[in-house]
């Protein structure tokens, strides 16, 4: 079983190569002049002006929330979607509790305004 | 005969042969065969990049009534070897202000998870990578990384429009990323089994007949995750320039560019095996399985016109309209019909043939009423916001 994963490991360090020899064939092609004027922030010809990075806004946390809550439930749901031939009524009904429970959590987020955009 | 018929298999056979016959160890023969496999389909998700890339550009062209690139070559077919011959002579300018670890790292993300994926895709009975027993959540765990890439590209750069589509990354991707799931989910339910090629083996019917709600949400969301038009609110150069790739010149833009149709291309084989039937064709797999990689091909090109076809079609989304469509519309779709799925595998039937059937025939029925319900909703919840009269006030101004 475990040494179905030499092949991705193979694969992982080809792909790794990959992108570094694009890059350094590249590096051996192109031209390097840089100067003041080619490497400052491009935002379409104005002077940037202010921080650049700033905090994300705490709307962006509550949908990331969301998404771990559902993220989560999925890693649970794939092996019982396998082994859903063998299970018995037990799991099948702590199953769709287990849905209901997350239905009932996406409902509560969007009656609560935190998927409304503002 | 047999040799040309079962082509993919019976080469990797010989070349087993080949090598044992030279006293090669065990551990090297498969070393050696696993490099080859890995070259061949890292080769087949780069010409992705040569293929597509013409073909989005003549179908866009012809959808919008203009002849698209053609010069090079007859018809422009060899443009995307201009541009890849361009693109490598290309000064790399990196911004004074960037990060410049995160600004070099994020293009080396964006491809390697791009490419990694097709290590699990089927391209016809045994003509596969390695078909792990988890295959599926390993797409889902490799597609992931991109949006991590996508954020540090975004964020790395310093950069006003970057920082725009870094914040979009975060609800758009990881809001499509959940009916996705629930999709991958229902398949599974209704297979047992979360191999790619197992899910071809246990699709008697192609599974888009079977739960249409489940196909047409995955292709919205694998086009959402690919960052294709109507739903590329990450780029939207009408709104900010190219979004995370402003920053980006010279090869680490082209690593970009290759990342999005490998992924592009890479989608639509997932697609073509999860709903499509895969490299099933009307038996045509158990005759001749050579063709069976061409079968996928074709299934692929055509779910890429798809896209294409949206692409020229559709005007783009709105964003807080895009985010409200995955929560409030897509999820709890998704969702109804994963329990819909639940509900009619465990129907009892006395003969095992017929099951697939059955099961496919009660699972169609019910996607239908759910998409009847569903669209009844949507209609009420437009004339509520709307005002009962939009759409003839729409149809007088068009008048």
């Amino acid at each position: 079983m475990l040494s179905d994963y030499n092949f991705i490991g193979v694969f992982v360090i080809v792909a790794i190569i990959f992108p570094f020899v694009a890059l350094g064939l590249a590096w051996l092609l192109r031209p390097k002049k840089p100067n003041p004027v080619k490497t400052d922030t491009y935002e379409c010809g104005l002077q940037t002006t202010g921080e650049t990075w700033v905090q994300f806004r705490a709307q962006y946390y509550i949908y990331a929330l969301v998404f771990v809550v559902f993220d989560i439930e999925a890693v649970f749901l794939f092996p019982w979607a396998v082994a859903y031939s063998k299970v018995g009524l037990y799991a099948w009904v702590e199953a769709f509790i287990f849905l209901a429970v997350l239905t009932v959590g996406l409902a509560y987020a969007w009656r609560k305004g935190a998927l409304r955009w503002q | 005969m047999k040799f040309i018929l079962n082509f993919w298999v019976e080469l990797g056979n010989w070349l087993e042969g080949v090598l044992s016959g030279w006293g090669v160890p065990t551990w090297g023969v498969n070393l050696i065969i696993d490099i080859v496999v890995v070259l061949i389909l890292l080769i087949v998700g780069i010409m992705a990049v040569l293929i597509f890339t013409p073909m989005e550009r003549k179908v866009i062209a012809r959808m919008q009534d203009r002849p698209g690139p053609n010069r090079v070559w007859p018809y422009g077919v060899l443009i995307a070897l201009a541009d890849a011959i361009k693109m490598l002579t290309k000064e790399d300018i990196t911004p004074r202000k960037a990060d410049r670890a995160l600004h070099m790292l994020a293009p080396l993300l964006v491809t390697i998870p791009a490419l990694l994926v097709f290590a699990v895709l089927p391209f016809g009975f045994r003509v596969i990578g390695q078909d792990l027993n988890v295959g599926v959540l390993f797409i889902l765990a490799i597609s992931t990384i991109h949006v991590l890439a996508i954020l540090i590209a975004g964020w790395g750069s310093n950069n006003k429009f970057a920082l725009l589509s870094a914040f979009r990354v975060v609800n758009q991707l990881l809001a499509y990323e959940i009916p996705m799931v629930l999709c991958i989910l229902a398949v599974v339910l209704l297979t047992r089994t979360m191999s790619t090629q197992g899910i071809v083996e246990a699709q008697t019917i192609p599974f888009f007949l079977v739960m249409p709600i489940a196909g047409m949400i995955f292709l919205i969301c694998a086009m959402a995750e690919a960052n294709r038009s109507p739903v590329d609110l990450l780029e939207a150069d009408s709104e900010m320039v190219a979004g995370y790739m402003v920053e980006y010149s010279g090869m680490k833009f082209a690593m970009f560019f290759i990342a999005e149709y490998v992924n592009m291309f890479a989608i639509a084989i997932i697609i073509s095996t999860l709903f499509l039937g895969g490299y099933k064709f009307f038996g045509l797999e158990d005759v001749a399985p050579v063709l069976s990689p061409f079968i996928v091909f074709a299934k692929a090109v055509f779910v890429i016109f798809l896209m294409l076809w949206f692409r020229g079609t559709f005007p783009r989304m709105r964003f807080d309209q895009l985010v409200s469509f995955a929560w409030k519309f897509l999820v709890p779709l998704g969702l109804v019909n994963l329990m819909l799925a639940a509900l009619v595998v465990k129907i009892p039937a006395a003969n095992p043939s017929t099951v697939p059937w059955i099961q496919g025939a009660v699972m169609l029925a019910g996607n239908l009423i759910i998409i009847a319900v569903a669209f009844l909703i949507l209609n009420r919840t437009a004339r509520r916001v709307d005002g009962p009269s939009a759409l003839k006030r729409i149809v007088a101004t068009e008048r």
